[in-house]
Order: C-alpha cells, then structure tokens, then sequence
C-alpha cells in the first residue's frame, strides 16, 4: 500500500498541513470558549458561541457589515470580469499592431503600486462624492491588467471558424460575444470570479481610506477595529473573524479548482 | 489559423468593434492608474494640507526630508528584511512541497494538498489577527512554551523587537507558501514523465534529476513566483498593520504603513510627504517589473 521510501515524505506533508490548518481550527474553537479559557490554553470547543455572538452584536454591526462586503464583492466581481472579459477578448480576437502596442502600455499599470495611487485617488473619490460607496470601494481595481491578460490568454483558444461561421449568419460582432464567446468560456469566468471576489472581500487598505461612514465598512475593517483597543475580548475577536473567514473558506471548499486556475490566470 | 486570421479582410463595423471592446477597460485603467500616479508625482514636490497645497520651497523639499527621516530608513530597512529572508525559504519550501505532492506514487495526495493550500482562502486581516491571538503575551503559544519548560514566564513576542520581526516573517510563510506551491504544481505537471524516465535510465539519482532537470524546466515559474512575492512584501501594509501595529516603537512598521500614517493616520494629512515616499515604493516595483520584462522576454 503505502510505498516505504515515501514515509519521510508523508511525515513531512503532514507536519506542514497540521501547522497550516490548526490555526483556522483554533480560530473556529476560540470562537466558542470566553477569552479567560482562550488565554488559558484551551484549545477545544467550549460553549460560549453565543455569548462571544451577541457581545460582538452589542458593540458592532456585524451584519450590517456582512451586508456591505457581500454587495461590494459581488457588484466589483459582475464588473470586473465583465469590462476584462470584453477587453481580453477584444485584443486577443480583433489584435492589430495598434492594439498590440496599446496591451503593452497597459501592462505598464502593473508597476504601479496601489500605495502611490492612493492619495490621488481618494481626492477624486472626494471630488465626485463617491466616498463610503460601492463607486469608491470598486472603480479602482474594476480594470487590472492581471484580468485583462487571463481572458486574453485563454481567448487564444477560441476557435476563430466559428465566429466566421456566425458572421456569414449575420450575428453582430457583440451578439458573438455575449451569446458565443461567453458561454464556452464559462470556466475561464468561474476562475476570474472567483479569484476576484476573494481579493475585493479581503481588500483592507483602499476600504479603509475611502469608507470613513462606519455604516459603509466592510468585514477586514470590522474586525481589525474590534482589535484596536487595550483590552481584547479573544473569544469575540475570533467570533468576528469567524465571520470573516468563512465566506471565503465555503467558496475555496466548493471552487478549489477554479480558485487555483485563477490564482495561476495569466500564466499558460 | 493565424495567418488565416491575418488574411481575412477585415470590415470597417468589425475594426470599430474591436475598438470599442478595449475601451471601457482602458479609460479606465487610464483614469484609476496612469493619470494618479502621474498626480502623485506632482504633489510629491507639494508641502500644505489636503485643502491648500502650495509647491513645497526648495521643490524638492519632501524628497531631502526623506533622506533625513529615521522612521522611514527603518520602514525600509523592515520591508527589505522580511524580503531577504522569506522569500527565498518561502519558494524553496513552495516547491519542495510541490516536488512531493507531484509524486504518483503519494497517497491523500488531494488531502494534502487542500491543506497546504487553505491559508489562502483567509483574509490578510484575519490570519494577522489570528497570529496575533496566537502568539499574545497570553497566549496559546506562550501558555504551550510554558507548559513545555522551554519558557519560564510568558514572553513579549510582538512587544520585542526582534521576535515581533520574526512572527510577521512565520505569518507570511503560512499564508503565502501554498499559494506559491500552486504555481509549482502547474510547473511540474507539464514537465512530461518521459524526460524524468529517460534520467532514470541514464541513471540519475532522485537529487541529480531534481537540481538538472526540474530545477531549469521551473525557471520561469521560480522567476515569476519570485517577482510576485517581492512585489507583494514590497507592498505589506495590512499584516504591518493588525499584527503588529508596526510596533514596537516603529520596529516592524513597513514602507506602505508608514505612508498610510502619514496620509490617512491619526490626523496628520500629510499628502506632499506621502506621496514622496510612497514615489520611492513606486521606483522599487517599477524596477522589478522592469526585470520581469527583460526576464520574460527571453523565455519566448
């Protein structure tokens, strides 16, 4: 059964998967115990979930919060893969030297990194009234060149004969998109949704600068301010990252595959 | 088909179409991009608060602050200092676990891997705090370490300079290195099998293939995962933040916390100096992307 010479290797994989999942076990047990056991060292299920739950009710709108973050990601991830989609398939299926020329210039944004665009940005939000909505959170990070280069990448594929085919039949040029290109290129979506939602749900730096209205925060920024303070309640701290987490733990659970095509995307 | 493609006469409606595909993504990236960093640039050489800027006396001035400014000396000496030292051991252990789970002769080979690859599904925010429970002075692993003998009282980790250094690295590890490991898989699964037997018969041993084989045919993925990371820790803001809170005394801030402080942070609006800093950040991506171009361009 198991090959003798593959124990170490065993050993090995199983160390590094307990250290990588124990503390998402803790996170989970915590959760249930008060921070006095949590402190303690008690690293099993304990009974206080609900309490852990309504104090962090009492002094924070969780689901409010839950809310924001499930409509930001959701609205940034139709978008953003639809404005990519359009692009990728637009330079791959219709290149000319021009467009060629322009996806290189494009592929410039990638060296810039989000800490220098954040001032300018934020005046713009403030300018057009945008802070502490969806506008703000998503304009930013609807367009990346990471998005744009995965549909590209994974147009190179699609059979050219076939929108021949459907020009002779008359089919617009953005009918063959919507009714041909994207049904076959469903799991090139599922990827690019998939990976877009968990960066627009784990995003941190941009909401906190341009969501100020506690009503607009998302769960990152719930969660980092339940920590803030001298003394830390564990037990609800973890209750609150529980809630966090789990979102995209059922989406990696369910999705792992396309999680994994498109965290690799771009890269054939 | 591609000269096919070329051949085809291509109508008038069909070029504007194409056009017209490309536009929403590039005014936009336009817009959210290239004309704010472009912005940044200009107010670098301002010195005012948010509502009046005026152009800072001598221009340059913001930029000669820097160079006399300690905190932000450490903010980098910090982020190069997690960059030397946990990338490399962050893809050498990537792709040692990726060389073990391509193995078909492993068993749990989906189990292991699903594991290795879970801390990516947790928020930056969360598994900081998550770290940061963890390895509080009351904490899991202080009352273990206690228990054990090793420690006789609790110890500071994240008040200790040193150690608090050391938790963001081991943090980063567990988050990044399953994601890292992806890429390696992908590498190795199209590394055909026959080029592995046809060592075996020339008589390699398992380290000879590994170091003359895998290892060459994996260079562009080492390339890119590594470009990624540094660009990644170049960038670290949110574990700077929650884990740490870049304490103590400034000891494990990052270049992107400290110009968040300065912009954002209680009360100081410091836009002009912000966004000199954060131009020296901008000078270190663009250089490496730089890299990653030239290093690119000789794989195809």
């Amino acid at each position: 059964m198991i090959q003798r010479r593959l124990i170490p290797s065993y050993i090995f994989l199983s160390i590094v998967s307990f250290i990588s999942v124990f503390p998402l076990f803790w996170m989970v047990t915590a959760a249930t115990n008060n921070t006095v056991d949590v402190a303690r060292g008690k690293i099993w299920f304990g009974d206080q979930a609900a309490v852990n739950l309504s104090n962090l009710l009492a002094g924070q709108d969780l689901w409010g919060a839950l809310g924001n973050s499930f409509f930001y990601a959701g609205v940034q991830t139709i978008v953003a893969i639809f404005v990519c989609s359009l692009a990728g398939y637009g330079f791959e299926l219709y290149h000319d030297k021009y467009k060629d020329k322009l996806f290189s210039v494009l592929l410039l944004a990638m060296m810039v990194p989000a800490v220098a665009t954040m001032i300018p940005l934020f005046k713009m939000m403030a300018k057009c009234g945008f802070l502490n909505t969806v506008w703000a959170f998503m304009l930013p990070t609807i367009s990346t060149p990471f998005l744009i280069m995965m549909f590209r990448q994974n147009s190179r594929n699609f059979p050219v004969d076939v929108i021949e085919a459907a020009r002779i039949d008359g089919l617009s040029e953005f009918k063959i998109f919507f009714q041909m290109y994207m049904p076959i290129q469903r799991s090139t979506y599922a990827a690019a949704a998939v990976i877009t939602f968990m960066n627009s749900w784990n995003a941190y730096m941009w909401p906190r600068v341009v969501m100020t209205d506690n009503r607009a925060q998302t769960m990152p920024m719930l969660i980092a301010n339940l920590a803030a303070g001298y003394t830390v309640d564990y037990g609800m701290l973890m209750m609150g990252v529980l809630f966090c987490t789990v979102p995209t733990i059922i989406i990696f659970f369910i999705l792992q595959k396309q999680f994994a095509e498109g965290i690799t995307g771009a890269v054939k | 088909m591609e000269k096919k493609k070329r051949g085809m006469s291509i109508t008038a409606k069909q070029k504007t179409a194409g056009w017209l595909f490309l536009t929403p993504a590039t005014v936009l990236l336009v817009i959210m991009s290239f004309y704010p960093i472009i912005q940044a640039v200009f107010t670098s050489f301002k010195t005012g608060s948010s509502a009046n800027m005026q152009w800072a006396n001598p221009l340059t001035y913001n930029y000669s602050r820097m160079f006399a400014d300690t905190i932000f000396q450490t903010a980098m000496k910090n982020t190069f200092l997690y960059l030397i030292i946990q990338v490399p051991i962050m893809l050498v252990l990537a792709m040692l676990l990726a060389q073990l789970l391509n193995n078909k002769d492993l068993k749990f080979k989906g189990f292991f891997r699903t594991c290795v690859f879970l801390p990516c599904a947790t928020s930056l925010v969360s598994y900081s705090l998550i770290f940061k429970s963890l390895f509080a002075t009351q904490g899991l692993i202080n009352t273990i370490l206690v228990k054990l003998g090793i420690f006789a009282e609790n110890y500071n980790f994240l008040g200790t300079p040193t150690s608090a250094k050391v938790i963001i690295i081991l943090a980063l590890l567990w988050r990044w290195t399953g994601y890292n490991m992806v890429f390696f898989l992908a590498g190795l699964q199209n590394i055909e099998y026959s080029v592995y037997e046809a060592a075996k018969i020339d008589g390699a041993s398992s380290w000879q293939t590994f170091w003359h084989i895998t290892v060459p045919l994996l260079k562009p993925t080492i390339v890119m995962t590594a470009i990624m990371s540094i660009n990644g820790t170049l960038q670290l803001f949110d574990e700077s933040v929650n884990l740490t809170s870049g304490g103590p005394a400034n000891a494990t801030i990052t270049m992107s916390h400290y110009i968040y402080n300065n912009s954002f942070g209680n009360g100081v609006a410091n836009f002009g100096y912000a966004s000199a800093l954060s131009f020296i950040v901008f000078i270190f991506v663009a250089v490496l992307a730089f890299i990653n171009m030239k290093v690119g361009d000789t794989r195809d």
